[in-house]
């Protein structure tokens, strides 16, 4: 078990390495200066601008601009953006609210899309199943953003359920809406996933010999097919919590809601390069993170793998 | 402490069988079964009018043919129909208690604490989540067991000692993957008998495991039903095992019982065509060499006169392949992370193939027996040793001569679902080898390709067919065909007819003979079952765990076997107690 | 008969035959014995590609799907076929109009055509979407064969930069490369697409091609002196297209989207290219006053989405290897 978690552990190290020199690369070894862009139409002054370059490293050679970045890293100091803030305070306020908001969406879409999926998967073939894979279809299809204006409109608006944007201090209520929208293509795919899995372990041999030792269905059912169904779907789930956040970028933005996303795009729209590249640097450690919870939580599920 | 079962084998000393009921009148009565599928098509019938009377106690076997519906008939007792199966008519009675028309409850109640199942296949069979111990005390539960955890733990770690598991407590701790196949089914087996049902039903317990472990597990089988007194009702597509270890027989034959009768009569005088087949077929029972016009080495030059067209080397030295000291090691991934081990597959084998023979390399999974014929094939390169074809080392070839030498040497495979490209017709497929080595025009090789099916008796209309449209013995029948599309010397059979129904095998090795006398083919027949080798081949290697066990002709190893391992597959054929009996009366 | 060894055989010693189990031999069903191995001869031969077209075509959700998909390709192939009028051509004066004869779906906010610029905003999605989806098939399919059919060091290299690319959110890495990109055309957002999204195709085929190359058959071809590429070519991917064939189905409607997202956050194609996504962004402003105007374009978007992935759905089905008869 120490071996695997090590071994894994090793791995993601190249990986991150990797995927952050990628993005660094992407932003910084592009034509056009980020600083020259600086300004406006007009520009800033020559001397201004080299200060700034010196200040950011941006006169250096590429790859040591990248592994002083990365000292940045490892340090959690990731400097100053160009309007004198520190970015490692920007992250840690921008943090919180895009957790909670992640964590509400996967407990909707974990609670409604194995329930569901349980369902339509127990009866596969039915009306009920039927419904349900039209309705994750549905999800699927139709963009996130599209969504959320739909639920402004009706929810928010028509019904006047819920609040229709977030303030400044968000609650659990407020939160309630785009949690929902976020969870709502992830919701589809733990419908579907959850389904394909029961229904393909309720033909397992297992099962029908657990049925033949006398177990009743309801120990059948819970014992044996939803606890090894839940094996890919709860792989998803860890894997989606990093889906999740970046992928709140958009459903921030209709929600107006100043989380991660929210601070990501404006540092977009105004060209702040190195924030932009911290942010989704600690986004794509999220997401490794969260990849390697799944490794850590298939062996806790899976027995099979777990001296793999 | 308080359990309601008998701690130990009571009834081993044959003073407490658990039979409170009367012996002399049927346990379970199945009376005119109809099971019907829905498909795609509408319903297709899979069982027809079957009856079946097992008394308390009894041993009784169904034997079949995949699709005969002797597993659908044993699945409806307990009502585990697999998919859209489920009963159109005919009565299944219990101790006089209809089961066709209990309700669910009720036959819940029964599974389990009143009928047991061992399945067929301990792989799939036991949740891989699990602990085997926590599986064992769900049956113990489900099925009225009351007492404290230690009772029960105590309790599960009895059943999987009876099974015959060594170190009971510390097996019950472990999860079924780190079971080996014998293992898991003595754990299935103690479930199956862990609440003492009054039957058992066991569908194709060991067809899964090696010859030897079939026997040992069979062997525990019996003497716990016998011990406990409970009814054995036993599926199986072997006849020899059918009847040696049941006492009344069922033949099923496409979803009818075409006999039944005691064991014993059946075999001895069986009545219906197809019995007379099975019996006839049967390798466990049908034990000598195939009597078509074989002749044996130097004769077969002679006979190729007539053939000389097609023998692809009339003449030669009388030995074609010789393995000289054959050595496979491999590394494979240590305990930890980076280290690795060397693990020898092959140790030291040597063997020599006659011109116009058949050789059997016989061996238990992990002998190493694919292992060496993949050497010989020239798909995997010695470790040290040589394989050395007509007297030339295989391995000095350069790669001009190596690519002709691939025309000598052929495989054929053992899985008729894997062996053909399902994306290739079946004329592509055996057209293949021709294209590859530049044999012919397109118009040549398209007689060729009818000439092949032709010789595998098959239709010429065939080979516009897709794989997925035939049957596996069909397939065999292709995959043969492809073998032999560029006249090689030497084909190698890497468990041909291992995956194939009884009647089926027959026909396959029966066509090899007749092939190998009008071609002058030499085989390489690689096999787990000594009951074919017998049926097929003139020398036999047996190996274990990489080195050669013992070598000779083939009556020698059957008449007088040297070693020990060798007498222990010999004692696991199915049937062989049957005969050695007969033969003693 | 052959001739029987057994007649004095041993094994377990029964009394007389009990009730019900007495001797019995069925007659005998002519035909029945004979028939067993027959070649049908009659109909047309199946090969697995007939046979799931055979399953596809009785279904009517793949007859639906097909007729959305031709639909919107034909619109996005030919949108002068489906309205008269010009796109770009708007009229300030008719702003946030209702319905009116010749124009079924009314004004947007800057006077334009609904329904002309829903029409002509299929092609964007389209073009997008399969441009994106032909590179993603073309590198995941070519990275993960060799990873999975030469191993070896092919694979840890190869593996390993799969990895770097999966730790990268696709949208998230759209995002981030399309801010910086000055030059934004349908070619640069579906290759920004594809650069991130090939992962996932390159990790099904290296697990379909190492299943596939452990057949008999692919031991057969080396047995006869094929060569690896040509066994790789001929036997191996052929074999493994069939879950390519269904996650590139699926894929494109996720490009689709995608590609809908970034115009909506307003770096992906530029405002003179008349796509869903720009559109919507634009009816975002009048969301409270006139909602309705967002729901043609999103109607669009949805309908050509979910065509694709109703066909991922039903050649799944059909390919499914679990479902194919043996």
């Amino acid at each position: 078990m120490l071996w695997y978690l090590g071994r894994r552990l090793l791995q993601v190290i190249p990986v991150f390495l990797g995927a952050t020199l990628l993005l660094y690369a992407m932003v910084f070894l592009r034509p056009g200066d980020p600083v020259a862009a600086l300004g406006g139409e007009r520009g800033l002054p020559e001397a201004v601008q080299e200060q700034i370059r010196a200040e950011y490293n941006l006169d250096k050679p590429f790859i040591v601009q990248y592994l002083l970045f990365l000292r940045g890293v490892v340090t959690l100091d990731f400097g100053v953006d160009f309007r004198g803030r520190e970015i490692t305070e920007v992250i840690a306020n921008a943090f919180p609210v895009t957790i909670q908001l992640a964590l509400m969406a996967l407990a909707i879409e974990a609670i409604f899309g194995v329930g569901f999926g349980l369902f339509a998967g127990m009866r596969k073939g039915g009306i009920f199943d039927g419904s349900a894979l039209v309705v994750s279809l549905f999800f699927i299809a139709v963009p996130t953003f599209v969504v959320g204006f739909v639920m402004q409109i009706v929810v928010g608006v028509r019904l006047g359920w819920l609040p229709v944007a977030v303030g400044r201090d968000p609650d659990f209520i407020s939160l309630l809406m785009p949690a929902m929208v976020l969870a709502a293509v992830s919701f589809a795919y733990v419908l579907r996933l959850t389904r394909t899995s029961v229904a393909e372990n309720l033909s397992a041999d297992y099962v029908r010999t657990a049925r033949a030792r006398g177990l009743r269905r309801s120990q059948v059912t819970g014992r044996h097919v939803l606890r090894n169904s839940l094996i890919p779907v709860v792989t998803f789930l860890g894997a989606d919590i990093g889906a999740l956040m970046s992928g709140a970028i958009i459903t921030e933005g209709i929600f107006n809601i100043n989380g991660v996303g929210g601070t990501l795009y404006d540092a977009i729209i105004r060209g702040e390069s190195v924030t932009v590249v911290s942010l989704t640097t600690v986004l794509v450690l999220v997401y490794i993170g969260a990849n390697l919870l799944v490794d850590l939580l298939y062996a806790a599920l899976d027995p099979r793998i777990r001296y793999a | 402490m308080t359990t309601q079962f008998p701690v130990t084998n009571e009834g081993a000393d044959g003073t407490a069988g658990p039979a409170p009921f009367d012996p002399s009148k049927p346990l379970l009565e199945i009376r005119d079964l109809e099971i019907s599928f829905t498909t795609g098509v509408g319903e297709v019938q899979a069982v027809r009018g079957a009856d079946l009377t097992v008394y308390p106690g009894q041993s009784v076997a169904i034997v079949g043919e995949s699709g005969s519906g002797k597993s659908t008939t044993a699945a409806a007792i307990i009502d585990l129909l697999p998919g859209t199966g489920k009963v159109t008519g005919g009565s299944i009675r219990f101790e006089g208690r209809d089961l066709v028309t209990a309700s669910r409850a009720e036959k819940e109640a029964l599974r389990g604490r009143a009928i047991g199942l061992v399945p067929q296949d301990p792989m799939s069979n036991l949740n891989p989540v699990w602990r085997i111990g926590t599986q064992v005390e769900e049956a113990l539960k489900a099925n009225g067991f009351k007492g404290s955890k230690a009772a029960l733990r105590e309790r599960v770690a009895e059943v999987l000692a009876e099974a015959g598991l060594p170190d009971a407590t510390r097996r019950a701790r472990q999860y079924p993957h780190e079971f080996s196949g014998g293992m898991r089914q003595r754990a299935l087996i103690g479930i199956g008998l862990a609440s003492r049902p009054q039957l058992l039903i066991a569908d194709e317990p060991t067809s899964a495991l090696d010859v030897t472990v079939q026997r040992q597990i069979l062997d525990h089988l019996e003497d716990m039903t016998r011990d406990l007194g409970t009814a054995l009702l036993f599926i199986t597509h072997d006849l020899g095992l059918a009847a040696e270890r049941a006492e009344h027989l069922l033949v099923m034959f496409k979803g009818k019982v075409v006999e039944s009768g005691p064991a014993r009569e059946i075999l001895a005088d069986p009545q219906h065509p197809y019995t007379q087949r099975l019996v006839a077929s049967a390798p466990s029972l049908a034990s000598r060499r195939i009597q078509t016009a074989h002749v044996h080495g130097e004769a077969s030059a002679e006979l190729h006169a007539h053939h000389v067209g097609e023998a692809p080397v009339a003449a030669g030295p009388a030995t074609v392949v010789e393995a000289k000291n054959l050595t496979k090691v491999f590394q494979i991934r240590g305990p930890r992370p980076g280290s690795s081990a060397d693990f020898t597959a092959v140790d030291d084998v040597s063997f020599t193939l006659g011109r116009g023979r058949t050789l059997a390399i016989v061996g238990e999974s992990g002998s190493g027996k694919s292992t060496a014929a993949n050497m010989v094939l020239g798909l995997l390169d010695p470790t040290s040793g040589s394989v050395e074809f007509d007297g030339v080392d295989v391995a000095a070839l350069n790669p001009k001569e190596a690519f002709a030498f691939r025309r000598r040497v052929q495989p054929v495979f053992q899985n008729p679902y894997g062996s053909l490209d399902p994306m290739f017709s079946i004329f592509r497929s055996i057209e293949e080898p021709l294209k590859l080595h530049g044999v012919g025009s397109p118009k040549e090789r398209e007689a060729r390709v009818r000439e092949l099916l032709d010789m595998v008796s098959l239709p010429q209309s065939a080979m516009r067919r897709f794989p997925n449209e035939l049957s596996g013995g069909q397939r065999q029948r292709i995959a043969i065909a492809r073998a032999l599309a560029l006249k090689p010397e030497v084909v190698v059979l890497d468990e041909v007819v291992s995956a194939l129904d009884v009647l089926v095998q027959a026909q396959i090795l029966e066509l090899l003979d007749d092939l190998q006398t009008e071609l002058g083919l030499s085989y390489l027949f690689i096999t787990h079952d000594l009951a074919v080798v017998r049926q097929i081949a003139d020398d036999v290697v047996v190996m274990q765990s990489g080195k050669v066990v013992e070598q000779a002709s083939t009556d020698e190893v059957f008449d007088t076997p040297r070693e020990q391992y060798t007498r222990d597959l010999l004692a696991a054929i199915p049937g062989a107690r049957l005969e050695g009996d007969a033969l003693a009366g | 008969m052959p001739e029987n060894r057994y007649e004095n055989p041993g094994g377990p010693v029964t009394p007389s035959p009990r009730p019900g189990q007495e001797r019995y031999v069925a007659p005998v069903d002519e035909g029945g014995l004979g028939a067993v191995d027959a070649v049908k001869a009659d109909d047309a031969p199946t090969s697995l590609w007939r046979d799931a077209w055979l399953q596809m075509r009785s279904r009517w959700l793949f007859w639906v799907s097909a007729v959305i998909i031709v639909l919107v390709v034909l619109v996005a192939a030919f949108p002068g076929l489906f309205t008269s009028l010009d796109p770009r051509v708007c009229n300030l004066a008719q702003a946030l109009e209702p319905p009116q004869a010749g124009h079924p779906f009314g004004f947007d906010r800057q006077g334009c055509d609904i329904y002309t610029r829903t029409i002509y905003g299929a092609r964007a999605s389209v073009v997008v979407g399969v441009l994106a989806t032909t590179m993603v098939v073309v590198l995941g399919t070519a990275i993960g064969a060799i990873a999975g059919y030469y191993g070896k060091w092919f694979d840890t290299i190869l593996s390993r930069i799969t990895d770097i690319f999966f730790a990268i959110p696709l949208v998230l890495a759209a995002i981030v490369i399309m801010s910086v990109t000055t030059n934004r055309t349908s070619f640069t957002v579906a290759f920004v697409l594809a650069l991130f999204g090939w992962t996932q195709i390159a990790r099904i085929t290296r697990g379909t091609v190492l299943s596939v190359k452990n057949n008999e058959f692919v031991t057969a071809a080396r047995s006869l002196g094929m060569g690896r590429g040509q066994i790789l070519w001929r036997h191996v991917l052929p074999n493994s297209a069939a879950p390519i064939i269904v996650y590139a189905t699926v894929a494109l409607g996720q490009f689709i989207v995608a590609e809908a997202t970034l115009s909506f956050l307003g770096i992906g194609l530029p405002p003179s290219t008349v796509s869903w996504g720009g559109d919507i962004s634009a009816a975002q402003g009048a969301i409270r006053t006139a909602p309705e105007i967002l729901l043609y374009p999103a109607g669009g978007l949805a309908l050509t989405v979910l065509g694709f992935m109703m066909m991922g759905d039903v050649v799944r089905d059909a390919l499914d290897p679990k479902a194919r008869k043996r």
